[in-house]
Order: C-alpha cells, then structure tokens, then sequence
C-alpha cells in the first residue's frame, strides 16, 4: 500500500517539475489537472476499508480538479487569447533547477522531522513541501494570470498533501469545503483575467502595479 | 594466446557492428515515413567508397586537421573495449576505469572539435562551439548516471557497476541515459542528423570540410559511439551479467536493436527543438538521473 502511494506522491512530484518547465499554458493547465487527479485517488489508497463519504470525496475531487476547474481556465485562456508565459520573471531553467533543489531539500527535510513512526516511509511530508515550493515558484514567477493561478493549485495540492497525513482525524467534510473555496476561487479569477484583459490589452499581472485613479 | 584471440574477437564485433545501427535507423524512419529507404548496410559501402578517395586539406590547415579524427577514432575504440560485454566481463578492468571511459569519450570530442576548428571556416566554429557546449550539459548527466550506478553497486569499476536495479529508479536511470543518448550521437531533438542547412547543424557542420579517410574515421567513430552509448544503456537497465552467455548475448542484441528502434522512432515522430530549448531538456535529463541517484541514495540508506 505504501509502494502505491509512494509512486503516486512520486508522480505529483515530477509533475510539479513539468509544470515549472512548461511555458505553454493548456499544458500548465493539464498538468495541474493530473496532478489534481493524482492528488484525488490516493485517500482510496491510504484508506483500509472503502467508506462512503471517502469514495465521494474522491469522486468530487478527481471531477472538479481534473474536468471544473481546468474548463474554467481554459475558458478563461480563449476569451484572453494566449497560450504562451512568454516572459516570465524567473526563466524556465532557472525555475526548474530550483525547483528540482527544492525537491531534494525537501526530502532530506522531510527525513530529519519527527514524524509518527507510520509516516517515516511515506513521502507524504517530502511531497506537500515540494508542492508547495513548486507552487510558490510559478506564483512568484510567472507573469501571466493564468499561470499564477496555476500556481495556486499545485499549492493547494501540497497543502491537501500534508491535510493527508491526518486523514484519520479530520474529517473529508473539511476537505469538500476547500474544494468548494478552491472552485469559486477559480471561477473569480476567470473573471478577473477576462477584465485584465479588456483593460489593459494583455494579460501581464505586472501591469496592476502601476495603478492608479 | 585466448587472451589475444579473444581480444580481437571483441574488438571486431565494436568494429564490424557498429556501422549497423545507422542503417537499422534510417530504415525505422523510413518504414514510419512510408519509404523504401537505403539498404541497411549503406554505410558499409559509404566507408568502403570513402577510404578510396583522395583527402582534400586545406593550406590554412595544420595536420591536426588529419590527426583529429584519426585520435577521436582511437579514443571511441578504446572507449568501446573498456565497456563490459554481460558475463564476458571486459578484457581490460581496473579500479576506476568508468572514469577514464568518460574522459576518453570527452577526448575524442575535443579531437573532432580541434579538427573542425583548424579548417578556419566559420561555420565550423559554430558548429563546435554548439557542440561543446551542449556536452557540457549531457556530460553532467552521464557523471550522474554512473553515480548513481557506483552509488548502487559499491563499486567503481564498470564490470562491478553494470549492475541494475528494479523500480522506478531504474526507470529514471533508463530514460535519463535514453535523452543523454540522444544528446551526445547528435541525433533528433537535439540535432538533425539529415539536416542540409549548415546554419542549424551541430555535429554535420562539424565535418563539412573533412573527405576521404578521415570522414570515413568520423562517421565510424559516431555509429560505435552510438553502439556504445546503447550497449551501456541496456547493461544499465537489463541484469544481463547474471544470465548464461546464450542468453545474454540475446538478450544483448534485443536490448540494442529495440534502443536503436527507440531511437528511430523518436527521429520519426518529434521534430529537434530550438537551440535555446536544448537546455531544457538536457537538464532534465540531468534532473531524471539526479532523482535515480536520489532513489539509489534512500535505498542504500533504508
């Protein structure tokens, strides 16, 4: 069981690297998207015995990750008409480079924390730490609004990773509640980046420093 | 007596074999595109007409010109009879020798990089400057792919180090190896092998001037180079050591020939990227081989 949720948190990892050296974004977009999924399943694996309220949660996670949200952004990305991070703040190999550091920080990190003695072999901790960093990195350094909500998503999903390490004290309601935020959040930036766009001509978050009345 | 036999053996299956891959890839690429393609022995009869021709030098040139790629041919075979062929074991293994493989394979590139440069032509210095540079890249990944096998083996010797795990280490280890492949024969979306225009080539251009004998010497030293490179991704990959010689052997030359398709196939479906994307891709090769040796490191350690 362990193997099978060690590969998965493995394959949320590589994504995370994927989505730092992508400078296309309906790939950003699928890539936050399968990690979304990726993300969703593993309560059915880390569950011993297949409860009810799991399995929905599962479902509505692996639905709106995976198939609302990146609708909704990719809605967003026809009405503004691009499809490239042409100039981000911090460049592709850059941010990969770090982002591969983080990662390796983030294991040898996650190996010195006192954790449950169940958590030692999982690389739960390694896996929310370097979702969030990889988040961090395309919020920080990407210029395009829809990139950056990118971002939040693979940070969320390292936050929903280290909520897993919980998972038999917290219950899943909480977790459908962050989903819910997470879906409205989507949906308002959509709009937001609909009126960037009619307001500036582009799609630059760089240009909403310099506003005024 | 056997020694030497043996000896000549191994050094007429790197010498005689080697020209095959090319062939068995233009042909993968062919059939793909709907083509009949060149006989699978073309470059045989491409070196056989070539070691007949006359050499052109130029009067600007020195003789590094002509002593390039005859020390690249050498340093490639040298290279080739250091590697391990599975439970033959290598005719010659000491400690470290994986050391003198990477630095013998980084000779024979600044040989053919000094003979490009001596021709004086701007293209050609163009094309070794690429090439360098994109070596510097694909060298950290293979530093890194043999880390990462001492790192499982214990060991620092190549017959010792071949040794391969399973799980997804390997698999990283295995596609890792795959692009550094790529990167170092040239081959597509690094570089286009079939490419006319001087301006976007990278090894082609670096022979543009080169004729005669000392093309042949470039062209058989690039497909035993490729030979090499995929006799060590197999041995990398498949636990070839641990079976009978009859095995082995099959499972050797299936190893090779579905690299080689691989290759075929990439050539096929991908176009080569742009030049300011090879980066990219080559550090995440490095990446790929840095998280095997991450996997080996947790392993050993667990």
């Amino acid at each position: 069981m362990n193997d099978w949720l060690n590969l998965l948190i493995g394959l949320a990892m590589g994504l995370n690297l994927v989505a730092l050296g992508t400078s296309r974004l309906p790939s950003l977009i699928r890539v936050a998207a399968l990690q979304g999924m990726v993300l969703g399943i593993m309560p059915l694996v880390i569950e011993h015995e297949l409860r009810l309220l799991a399995v929905a949660v599962a479902i509505a996670t692996v639905a709106i990750k995976g198939l609302v949200i990146p609708a909704l952004l990719r809605r967003a990305m026809r009405t503004a008409n691009i499809d490239r991070d042409l100039h981000p703040l911090i460049g592709f190999l850059p941010s990969l480079l770090l982002g591969a550091a983080g990662m390796i920080g983030a294991v040898v990190l996650a190996s010195r924390l006192p954790l449950l003695p169940e958590h030692h072999e999982s690389l739960l901790v390694a896996g929310s730490l370097a979702s969030v960093l990889a988040g961090l990195l395309l919020l920080i350094g990407r210029s395009k609004a829809i990139s950056q909500v990118c971002g939040y998503l693979i940070l969320e999903n390292g936050i929903y990773l280290f909520g897993l390490l919980l998972i038999h004290s917290v219950p899943l309601l909480v977790e459908g509640g962050i989903l819910l935020d997470l879906t409205v959040a989507v949906f308002v930036t959509g709009i937001i980046v609909d009126r960037i766009q009619r307001a500036f001509d582009s799609l630059d978050t760089r240009k909403l420093t310099v506003l005024r009345e | 007596m056997i020694s030497i036999l043996e000896f000549l053996a191994r050094l007429a299956v790197w010498l005689f074999l080697a020209p095959l891959l090319p062939g068995v890839i233009n042909k993968v690429k062919a059939w793909v595109a709907g083509r009949r393609g060149p006989p699978v022995l073309q470059l045989y009869y491409d070196l056989a007409r070539l070691w007949h021709k006359g050499v052109v030098v130029s009067t600007f040139a020195s003789p590094g010109f002509i002593a390039g790629p005859a020390v690249a041919w050498v340093a490639v075979l040298a290279a080739a009879l250091l590697l391990p062929l599975g439970p033959l074991g290598t005719s010659l293994s000491f400690r470290g020798d994986v050391i003198l493989l990477i630095y013998l394979l980084a000779l024979a590139r600044f040989c053919t990089a000094w003979a490009a440069l001596e021709t004086g032509s701007a293209f050609e210095g163009m094309g070794a400057a690429r090439e360098v540079s994109y070596a510097v890249l694909a060298e950290a990944a293979v530093i890194t792919a043999v880390l990462t096998l001492s790192m499982q083996s214990g060991s620092v010797s190549l017959s010792a180090m071949l040794t391969p795990s399973v799980g997804p280490g390997a698999v990283l280890l295995a596609v890792g190896l795959f692009a550094v492949l790529l990167a170092e024969n040239c081959r597509v979306p690094f570089d286009d092998p079939n490419t006319h225009l001087e301006l976007t080539m990278i090894h082609e251009v670096m022979v543009l001037d080169h004729s005669g004998p000392p093309l042949a010497a470039v062209l058989h030293g690039a497909a035993m180079k490729l030979l090499l490179f995929s006799v060590l991704l197999v041995q990398a990959v498949l636990p070839i050591g641990e079976l009978s010689v009859a095995a082995a052997s099959g499972a050797m030359i299936g190893g090779v020939l579905l690299v080689t398709v691989a290759v075929g196939f990439t050539e096929s479906l991908t176009a080569r990227v742009a030049f300011r994307r090879v980066p990219l891709l080559l550090t995440t090769a490095f990446l790929l081989c840095v998280f095997a040796l991450l996997i080996a490191w947790k392993g050993g350690a667990a």
